[in-house]
């Protein structure tokens, strides 16, 4: 049976992975490679490497460290931020990435979905979809959550689905940091109504968060970062957990 | 130990060559005959379609290098499904190294989503439809899959599968049963990808290069 995916999520600035860790045993902490080794030996299934760096010498030390992480770890991974033309993509891949993830880029040009379908395949394409249930309901929002677009939720999921994106990573903004668990309706529905994999993301604070992200959210994979840097859950308990509650998990 | 990966117009194939760095092997990567028939050992890794790799394979006359290959060869993803006979992708007359014809998946309900992405698990003897149609079997002493165990999970992307045929060594479970694996002779192939498939594929590449 296909697995649950469980994805740990590493922001990285200018090299170095921005949240602090408790990861025992490990003298580097900071370098984002040796941090995705440790997470791939305890079990994650797949990473994303998040550039948050501004500088154009930043984005110089990231493309080194995606080549690095494609040399010394054998599990898949998927690298955003900074992701806004079709050459960036190719760059991402030939560095290593076997997935790029898209986020305002996609909104602003909804054609670059297209492009990287055609080019290197729906597998490769991955669309990030921040939003924010409000009056008006899930609206989603560019550059990392400070601006807010015309775009609901659930109609541009469908239309990235349909330009060939390969999975939704949709992060809810009101779950986002708060701990409380993912925002399982809005998983349910997008499950329901797109032919591609959903990645929750956003709300993860203890282990049955990720019990009903799949099991009432229906989510194909769950992505944290905190929980996990900082040790608050460990990748084999949680998977252990997540087997024994009947969900199907790589172990 | 002399290693080579083909050289061709399909992509991803440095993630082979890293995993066998990892290994401690230095392969070459080439196109060259001579160089692929002296190999020990001969990795045809890759993503890509079907019809546009038949026909560099074919332009640059490796269709007939590899069909004659006498080590061992790993074909892997759309490696192995060019080593069968045909493709659905692009109608593509292939290898036909291995008696099955490529098909797509043709989801049955809401939850197939195509292609199969993620981590599924493989199995051997367990399977009846296996033990059925493989009566000879060499499921678990093709070498490929040895000290594995029923149910370990490796990593898979991909629209098109081999339908489970003699030549099946695993199968994995994904809308139908399919072929995870297949060995004919010197020739072996996986459809999942064994470099990105943590320790538990970095078991299989070592298995191989010890054939």
């Amino acid at each position: 049976m296909l697995a649950k995916r469980i994805i740990p999520c590493l922001d990285v600035k200018d090299g170095q992975t921005v949240k602090g860790t408790n990861f025992v045993n490990l003298r580097q902490a900071g370098d984002p490679v040796e941090l995705g080794r440790a997470y791939s030996e305890q079990g994650a299934d797949e990473l994303v490497f998040l550039d948050i760096t501004a500088s154009h010498e930043g984005r110089k030390t990231f493309t080194d460290m995606v080549q690095r992480v494609a040399a010394e770890i054998s599990i898949p991974f998927t690298v955003g931020g900074g992701i806004s033309e079709l050459h960036d993509v190719e760059k991402m891949l030939s560095a290593g990435a076997d997935k790029v993830s898209i986020n305002s880029a996609a909104i602003r040009n909804p054609n670059l979905i297209d492009e990287i379908a055609y080019n290197f395949g729906s597998q490769v394409c991955v669309v990030a979809i921040d939003a924010r249930l409000d009056e008006n309901g899930w609206t989603c929002y560019l550059n990392g959550g400070r601006i807010p677009t015309e775009h609901n939720l659930f109609d541009w999921a469908r239309e990235a689905n349909q330009r060939g994106a390969g999975e939704i990573l949709f992060t809810s903004m009101n779950h986002d940091g708060v701990k409380a668990g993912f925002a399982n309706e809005a998983l349910a529905r997008l499950a329901e109504e797109l032919s591609i994999p959903v990645i929750a993301s956003g709300g993860a604070g203890c282990m049955e968060h990720f019990r009903d992200a799949f099991a009432i959210g229906h989510a194909d994979a769950a992505l944290a970062a905190s929980v996990f840097h900082f040790g608050e859950i460990g990748i084999p308990e949680l998977k252990e957990y997540l087997r024994a509650e009947k969900i199907n998990v790589r172990l | 130990m002399n290693v080579a990966v083909v050289k061709y117009n399909a992509g991803n194939i440095y993630s082979v060559i890293h995993a066998l760095q990892r290994l401690g092997v230095n392969p070459i990567l080439t196109d060259n005959p001579e160089e692929l028939q002296r190999a020990d050992k001969v990795l045809f890794p890759g993503q890509g379609e079907a019809s546009n790799a038949m026909r560099y394979l074919r332009e640059h006359g490796l269709d007939k290098v590899i069909t004659d290959l006498k080590n061992p060869i790993l074909g892997i993803c759309i490696g192995q499904q060019l080593m069968c006979k045909h493709s659905e992708e692009g109608n593509t007359e292939c290898l036909g190294i291995f008696d099955a014809d490529v098909l797509r998946f043709q989801p049955q309900k809401h939850e197939d989503k195509v292609p199969h992405m993620g981590w599924n698990q493989l199995h051997f003897a367990k399977n009846e439809e296996l033990k059925v149609k493989n009566e000879e079997s060499h499921l678990l002493d093709s070498g490929l899959f040895k000290g594995f165990a029923e149910g370990e999970f490796v990593y898979f992307v991909h629209s098109f599968y081999v339908p489970v045929c003699t030549q099946t060594i695993a199968t994995t479970h994904y809308i139908l049963p399919f072929s995870a694996a297949l060995h004919k002779d010197n020739f072996y192939a996986t459809q999942f990808h064994p470099e990105k498939s943590g320790s538990v594929g970095e078991r299989i590449i070592k298995n191989f290069l010890e054939l």
